[in-house]
């Protein structure tokens, strides 16, 4: 059973402001039946610019629910500059907390609220931004990389309890722990010390030691380091990896931008066959 | 507030007659059965007897029953002794809607190279039993089929697929925790080779269950320890779990009957009702022979974690195939391979019952059920949306 705080049982026994409201200004639809969860979220504001009635519609569960309902509380009073700032962690924190496995609800209702702000703009949604990169719960590469950026997440299980990408098939896996070695590599600083050669070398070595092959042993692969020429890195894959057909996504997004990130942001992966 | 458990597949309450059987044995008659003094002795006869009992139940012979820590102890113990057996073959046929028990084991052996074949189920939860007959190969070194579906309580022609592995010589092992002291099991008259049992699925204490093996079924031990068990399994025996587990069979040939009367009239009355109360529900698995005491309905629109903790604060005690409650993202296996959609998948609950639910307890769900899905319904986006709309990308 989860463990819900008292917040949590409060905004699902009794939520506040279910429904739709008349004359809405603002209206967004976020989730899907087939992904377990759905939200509509409709407010209207006064002639100031500030949300007078926020109402909401959930199909899913007990956090669902009461994420909605936080939401249309939180929102209702504000303006719209005000409610824009409001992050799913704000939803999550009002509630006293959700379990991580459900964060991907406060997720929903800050995505709900973005959306029907843009509504209320008159600004023309774009229906996905990004391409698609979960198949199973149509989560795009944007999606992702606002969880990462915004809740600081560095596991694909972390991505998946926020976003549930990742959380069918499992075959974007390399491709989210691609986009999470991205978005920490443009946190990283940008100055670097050069690296001498023989130094660029031992810590392409060794990122590819201790951050490389035992993600790609987990999935039956393995990587061999060839040569490394100036910028470019040349490998071998090996194991269920050179077979793979996403194996040069997975070289780019995860063996290029891992060592980008590591040892040098210029570097360049090339696949070596013979 | 009362407790009302309808989530009896997930586990029973231990008997009455069952706990006072057991009470000796921790405090009075401590001994260990293995001892050479009379102190420990007597407990092995009392094994012994409880042996004889569980027996009883399952139309076998003493013998032929072995004492283990669990079902999925006694799956892991039968599927894995088989394939030590016979190292050369390397096939396993298994149903697309096991327990997570030969689930995961499965998943595991395919893992280290066996090839595993899934059986499917039509959308009633019917087993292609075609499919299992041309899977059968000189490969294949074990079937293992379930008896009655824990989640949706659909009953498999067991007897009828191990009749066709052995003509095969094909080993057939079946889950039968959630058959046993349901419907009637006579190993006797029967072509299955093994059979698994957990005892607080049929209201003895946890930490005990059988594997049956039958007679001439070679079998190596998956515990390796003492002479325990005949050497079948190591370890010091759950003397009081055993000796409890012997009296709920005895209580459980009695009440075989009652099972398949009473129970099951009270489930049908449950089923009944709220079919005709609550509209956009559907009874998955429904037109299928089923376990007596199990119905598992989808209530379209909504989700199941949300109506099981409403449930919960009225003290309705039932179980959900949604993602939500499992932890994971994806509705019920079983509900999946079964072509639920997902309108009502994410929407299912399962009542169990026992011999102790009452008919109050069966009216007072129907009175509060209806109330709590309107309420969630009303919070839905797609209920009003029309019925039968379903919105999906």
């Amino acid at each position: 059973m989860w463990e819900y705080t008292d917040k949590v049982k409060e905004h699902f026994l009794n939520p506040k402001n279910v429904g739709v409201v008349e004359d809405a200004q603002g209206v967004a639809e976020v989730g899907s039946m087939a992904c377990g969860d759905a939200l509509k979220l409709s407010f209207k504001t006064d002639d100031a610019g500030k949300i007078t009635d926020a109402r909401f519609q959930t199909f899913g569960c007990a956090s669902a629910i009461a994420s909605s309902s936080a939401l249309t509380e939180m929102i209702k009073g504000k303006t719209i500059e005000e409610a824009e700032k409001i992050s799913n962690q704000d939803i999550a924190d009002y509630l006293g907390g959700l379990p991580k496995e459900k964060m991907h609800c406060s997720v929903l209702g800050q995505q709900a609220l973005e959306k029907a702000i843009a509504n209320y703009r008159g600004e023309k949604i774009q229906e996905k931004e990004g391409e698609i990169v979960c198949e199973c719960f149509g989560i795009t590469d944007r999606e992702i990389e606002k969880a990462v950026r915004e809740n600081n997440l560095s596991t694909v299980e972390e991505v998946t309890n926020y976003t549930k990408a990742g959380g069918g098939c499992e075959n974007c896996h390399d491709a989210i722990r691609g986009i999470i070695a991205d978005v920490r590599a443009e946190e990283k600083p940008v100055s670097r010390p050069q690296l001498s050669n023989i130094r660029k070398m031992k810590m392409i070595d060794e990122t590819i030691e201790n951050e490389i092959r035992p993600s790609l042993k987990k999935d039956g692969g393995n990587i061999e380091l060839v040569d490394v020429i100036g910028n470019r890195v040349l490998v071998k894959l090996q194991g269920s990896c050179a077979m793979c057909k996403a194996s040069q996504q997975t070289l780019k997004n995860f063996v290029e931008a891992k060592l980008k990130e590591m040892v040098w942001p210029e570097l360049v992966v090339e696949e070596v066959t013979q | 507030m009362k407790t009302i458990y309808l989530d009896n597949n997930a586990t029973t309450q231990v008997a009455q007659e069952v706990m006072e059987e057991m009470l000796p044995y921790f405090r009075e008659y401590y001994g260990n059965p293995s001892s050479a003094h009379t102190f420990g002795g007597q407990v092995g006869k009392k094994i012994r007897a409880a042996r004889e009992k569980v027996a009883l139940l399952l139309g076998a012979d003493p013998e032929e029953i072995i004492f283990t820590s669990c079902g999925s102890e006694s799956d892991n113990a039968a599927i894995r002794s088989v394939l030590e057996l016979k190292p050369e073959k390397r096939h396993i046929i298994t149903s697309r809607v096991e327990h997570p028990a030969i689930k995961s084991l499965c998943e595991h052996l395919a893992a280290q190279g066996y090839r595993v074949t899934e059986i499917p189920v039509d959308s009633e939860g019917h087993l292609d039993m075609s499919r299992y007959e041309e899977s059968l190969t000189p490969d294949t070194a074990i079937v293992t089929i379930m008896w009655g579906n824990n989640e949706t309580g659909v009953i498999f022609p067991v007897e009828q697929a191990a009749a066709l592995a052995r003509e095969k010589g094909v080993l057939f092992h079946s889950d039968a925790v959630q058959a046993a002291g349901k419907i009637p099991i006579n190993m006797k008259e029967s072509n299955i080779d093994m059979l698994s049992l957990s005892g607080h699925k049929l209201h003895a204490s946890k930490g005990v269950g059988v594997i049956y093996v039958r007679k001439g079924v070679k079998f190596t031990p998956f515990i390796i320890g003492g002479h325990q068990e005949m050497g079948r399994r190591g370890g010091t025996e759950n003397t009081a779990g055993i000796i409890g587990l012997g009296k709920a069979c005895e209580l459980a040939v009695k009440k075989l009957e009652e099972e398949n009367t009473r129970v099951k009239s009270l489930r049908d009355k449950l089923e009944a009702e709220i079919l005709h109360r609550v509209p956009n529900t559907r009874v998955n698995g429904g037109k299928s022979e089923r376990l007596p005491n199990t119905t598992n309905i989808s209530f379209e629109f909504i989700e199941g974690e949300a109506i099981l903790l409403q449930m919960d604060e009225l003290g309705i005690c039932a179980s959900s195939g949604s993602a939500c409650t499992s932890g994971s993202l994806q509705p019920s296996h079983v509900l999946r391979a079964m072509g639920v959609p997902f309108t009502m998948a994410h929407g299912s609950i399962r009542f169990s019952l026992s011999v102790y639910n009452t008919e109050e307890e069966i009216d007072f769900i129907v009175e509060e059920l209806p109330p709590i899905i309107q309420k969630l319904r009303s919070f839905s986006p797609y209920w009003e949306k029309g019925k039968g709309v379903c919105a999906t990308r």
